[in-house]
């Protein structure tokens, strides 16, 4: 198990991360979630071993990793853009890690671990040949090749286009649980965290903000900002949250809105949800290919945002009452 | 088609000034020693190398130059290493002082290690005076600056992070040295390793000052072949052997450079603070500093002893023509037609430089234009491998009578010198140019800029510094060029490396005080003028 005890880290005497804690325990995947320029790769860098923390303590099972240099703590890091070594073929690459240890069968392994990413055959390439994709999967084989007691990923698909990201990343899922590999992610995508990791650890300006399983994070974040940066539309406070919270029964200072907790009611309140005092005119309307995204200014509370049926064919100046989702909203402060 | 014609016109000036001052000399000397008589003679040139002297010389330049490069190499690495990946004080300072001794003209090295090795000298007690060890050592001196400065270049803008991948991974720091680093440095290394064994190869000034006749090189050789002797089919003979070497060794040195994915990932990453593993690389630069510190000390040291005294006596007789009347005018009047013989040099090179520099680096859209370009290429690289005595004495007997009767021409020298500077200086342009992305001048014209306009606003920025150096290290190589200059230089218009080597050539202690009052000068002068142009941070001569 990897743990962290209140580590900081500076960059030329400027701090880059504070005070962070974390464990990771012995078989899952926590991500680390955070803006760009949060400290977060600087985490993960100390974890390595290529930072040195100036106080708090990095251990493994218990055993401070102060001084130990990065080849000896076993940890495999896997660049955001996967760092193949250019003047060797993907075979060689992937057999690094079993080369150095002198591993018999190194032929063999190399082409189980490349049958394991999805890349049989790929062997005599060089990684100059490969697509974005493909080499971030030799990257990850040859990360497993080394069988790390811990996998340090940064932001291993952030450098892929969307629809690939997306596939690579439930694949990642998928390899990482079957190899059981105890992995530290880390990455500023909430969609990728949320892709692979059991735990999510949320940092902001060099801080943990907040940590717990992903959908308790997920439903409760900690205050306005952290619910900004997990995907939540709006954050109301005061009396307009009142106002909002009010029609699903409950109450609190502050509530953040994803962009589906408001409906436009077209049809009254046989629509289901309980029927609301709120409603407003609409201000933009944009389709996706989902939805009808509307924005809707109401009075007292301000501009917010909607989904409206593709039926409905709201329209800009259109006065719309609108429902409410409890399921899709999270009050804040009451942590 | 009009594409070809403008690289044609481009392409003319330089074509025609290396037809005219290289192609004619050079072939005008092999053809002296191929057609004595008028008819060609294959068998002389068979006579030649069978010599059991031609094929001495031939070894000696061969494993000196081996030996020279290893060391040069072996010892350059370490110092490339902390000047180029580690933060410490003065390490601007130390990188611009190990840059001097590849600039300092060749005479003065060779006065300076004689100074350091003669019998009573600091060194005198090695006993190495006058020895091939002497030799090796002043090559290494001048090459070692070589090795650091284009390993040292490609080793800054190494990523770290493969090598951090690596270590992820469980490699020892020393495995990924070996697995990662040196991969990845090794064309630099193979092409900095050959252009140090060509230089070591064609060393002319150095050999000659210190070996003097007993250990001759193939260059040193031709120069007495020539001069001495007055055997021209055996130094053309010799001529032809170094150039046919010259080009195979560039061609081997391409191959051997070649590498699976030459994409390297560049980046600048912060030089680090050492570390106590860094300790043996930053003591090896201190030692290599000292080393090279030690003749030039020496030199400068003895220049202010007149009698065992110190004084600026020889410093005041460089207004004088020395003892006996050695010379035909006194040093100071050489420094003078030094300095100017090197201006006009410089804007020589420069012009001739930049233009094929941009007729190298255009985009190629045809394979036909390709070939080429890349044949302009070796042409223009072609001084590089060709002996300055073979082109010095070329001058003189194709360019020295009618129908083209040069010898009077004022510019006959410094054409001479800007030659051999030219390959210097159409290596540091052409990565500066090669290196703009051709998007931005699309970019430029996209919004209306013409082809002048794209240039000023593109590629004038840039280049404008990398041309101020190269204006420099011409400036410096021509300062100091010795090889062709000893041949064209009129006795009454002589350059200061000339007058250097006729005052160490006559007895009296008078003259060799001179001597080296004289090679301080020049060192300064050359050491000023390449401190200036270090001061540009342009990474200069940094690819070959």
């Amino acid at each position: 198990m990897l743990s962290l005890e209140d580590v900081s880290i500076s960059y030329d005497g400027t701090p880059a991360v504070l005070g962070a804690s974390l464990e990771v325990p012995d078989g899952s995947v926590v991500a680390v979630l955070g803006p760009s320029g949060c400290g977060k790769s600087t985490l993960l860098r100390a974890v390595a071993g290529l930072e040195r923390p100036v106080s708090g303590r990095i251990g493994w099972d218990g055993a401070d990793l102060a001084g130990v240099p990065t080849h000896k703590r076993g940890f495999a890091l896997m660049f955001q853009d996967g760092q193949l070594f250019t003047h060797l073929t993907v075979a060689r690459n992937v057999g690094y890690a079993l080369r150095l240890r002198r591993v018999p069968d190194v032929a063999q392994r190399v082409e189980r671990l490349l049958a394991l990413v999805g890349l049989e055959g790929y062997g005599a390439r060089l990684p100059g040949t490969l697509s974005g994709g493909e080499r971030q999967r030799v990257a990850l084989a040859r990360s497993l090749a080394a069988e790390p007691r811990l996998l340090l990923l940064d932001e291993p698909l952030s450098a892929l286009d969307a629809g690939l990201r997306e596939r690579l990343a439930g694949d990642l899922h998928d390899i990482l649980r079957e190899a059981g590999t105890t992995t530290l992610v880390v990455t500023h995508d909430q969609e990728e965290a949320f892709a692979l990791a059991d735990r999510l650890v949320v940092m902001r300006d060099g801080r943990i903000v907040q940590q717990g399983d992903i959908a308790d994070v997920w439903a409760r974040p900690v205050d306005a900002q952290t619910a900004l940066f997990l995907g939540y539309a709006r954050v109301l406070e005061g009396a307009a949250a009142a106002r909002v919270l009010a029609v699903v029964g409950l109450d609190g200072g502050a509530v953040a809105l994803r962009r589906s907790a408001l409906t436009v009611d077209s049809e009254g309140p046989a629509g289901g949800g309980p029927r609301s005092d709120l409603g407003g005119t609409v201000r933009t309307v944009r389709a996706t290919p989902d939805a009808i995204r509307v924005v809707v200014a109401v009075p007292g509370i301000g501009e917010v945002d909607a989904l409206a049926s593709p039926a409905a064919r709201t329209a800009v100046g259109e006065q719309v009452s609108l429902g409410v989702d409890a399921s899709r909203l999270a009050v804040l402060g009451r942590s | 088609m009009k594409r070809a014609a403008g690289l044609v016109a481009l392409a003319t000036l330089p074509l025609g000034v290396l037809t005219v001052f290289f192609v004619l000399p050079v072939v005008g000397m092999l053809g002296r020693g191929l057609w004595p008589d008028g008819s060609f003679d294959p068998a002389a040139l068979y006579d030649v190398l069978s010599r059991p002297r031609v094929g001495r010389v031939i070894w000696f330049t061969v494993w000196t130059s081996t030996v020279a490069t290893v060391v040069a190499v072996v010892l350059g690495l370490p110092a490339a290493y902390a000047l180029h990946r580690l933060d410490f004080p003065l390490r601007g300072v130390v990188r611009s002082a190990l840059l001097v001794p590849f600039v300092l003209p060749t005479v003065v090295v060779g006065v300076a290690f004689r100074q350091l090795l003669r019998e009573g000298g600091p060194l005198g007690f090695l006993g190495i005076d006058g020895t091939p060890w002497a030799i090796l050592a002043g090559l290494v001196f001048f090459n070692v600056a070589v090795v650091i400065r284009s390993v040292g270049a490609a080793w800054e803008s190494l990523d770290r992070r493969p090598g951090e991948a690596a270590a992820a991974l469980g490699a020892t720091p020393r495995q990924v040295f070996t697995s990662i680093t040196l991969p990845s440095l090794r064309p630099a290394i193979v092409s900095s390793a050959s252009v140090v064994f060509l230089f070591c190869a064609t060393a002319f000034g150095v050999v000659l000052t210190i070996g003097g006749v007993r250990y001759a090189s193939v260059e040193t050789e031709i120069y007495l072949l020539t001069t001495v002797l007055y055997d021209l089919p055996g130094a053309a003979a010799l001529s032809i052997v170094q150039l046919l070497a010259v080009v195979a060794l560039l061609a081997v040195s391409a191959r051997v450079r070649r590498v699976p994915d030459p994409t390297v990932q560049r980046a600048t990453p912060r030089p680090l603070r050492p570390r106590r593993s860094d300790a043996p690389q930053l003591i090896a630069t201190g030692v290599l500093l000292a080393l090279l510190a030690a003749p030039i000390a020496a030199l400068v040291a003895e220049s202010l002893r007149v009698e065992d005294r110190w004084s600026l006596g020889h410093y005041r007789n460089l207004a004088t023509t020395g003892g006996d009347g050695v010379l035909v005018v006194p040093v100071t009047t050489a420094l003078r037609n030094s300095l100017q013989t090197a201006l006009d040099a410089t804007w020589i090179a420069l012009l001739l430089g930049l233009l094929v520099s941009v007729v190298l680096t255009r985009r190629s859209r045809s394979a036909t234009e390709r070939r080429v370009r890349s044949v302009l290429d070796g042409f223009f690289m072609l001084p590089l491998g060709v002996s300055a005595v073979t082109l010095g004495f070329g001058f003189l007997v194709t360019l020295g009578r009618e129908p083209l009767d040069l010898r009077t021409w004022p510019l006959l020298v410094p054409v001479a010198q800007a030659l051999v500077a030219l390959p210097l200086v159409v290596r540091t342009l052409v990565p500066v140019l090669a290196g703009i992305d051709d998007r931005q001048r699309q970019a430029a014209a996209s919004l209306g800029a013409g082809a002048l306009r794209t240039a000023m606003t593109v590629d004038v920025p840039i280049v404008l510094r990398p041309v101020v150096a190269a204006a420099g290290f011409a400036f410096a190589v021509s300062l100091g060029e010795f090889g062709a200059t000893s041949f064209l230089s009129r006795a009454d218009h002589p350059t200061v490396p000339v007058v250097i080597f006729r005052l160490i050539g006559r007895p009296g202690e008078g003259n060799y005080g001179m001597a080296l009052a004289a090679s301080v000068v020049l060192a300064a002068t050359t050491a000023l003028v390449i401190l200036a142009v270090e001061r540009l941070r342009v990474p200069a001569m940094g690819s070959w």
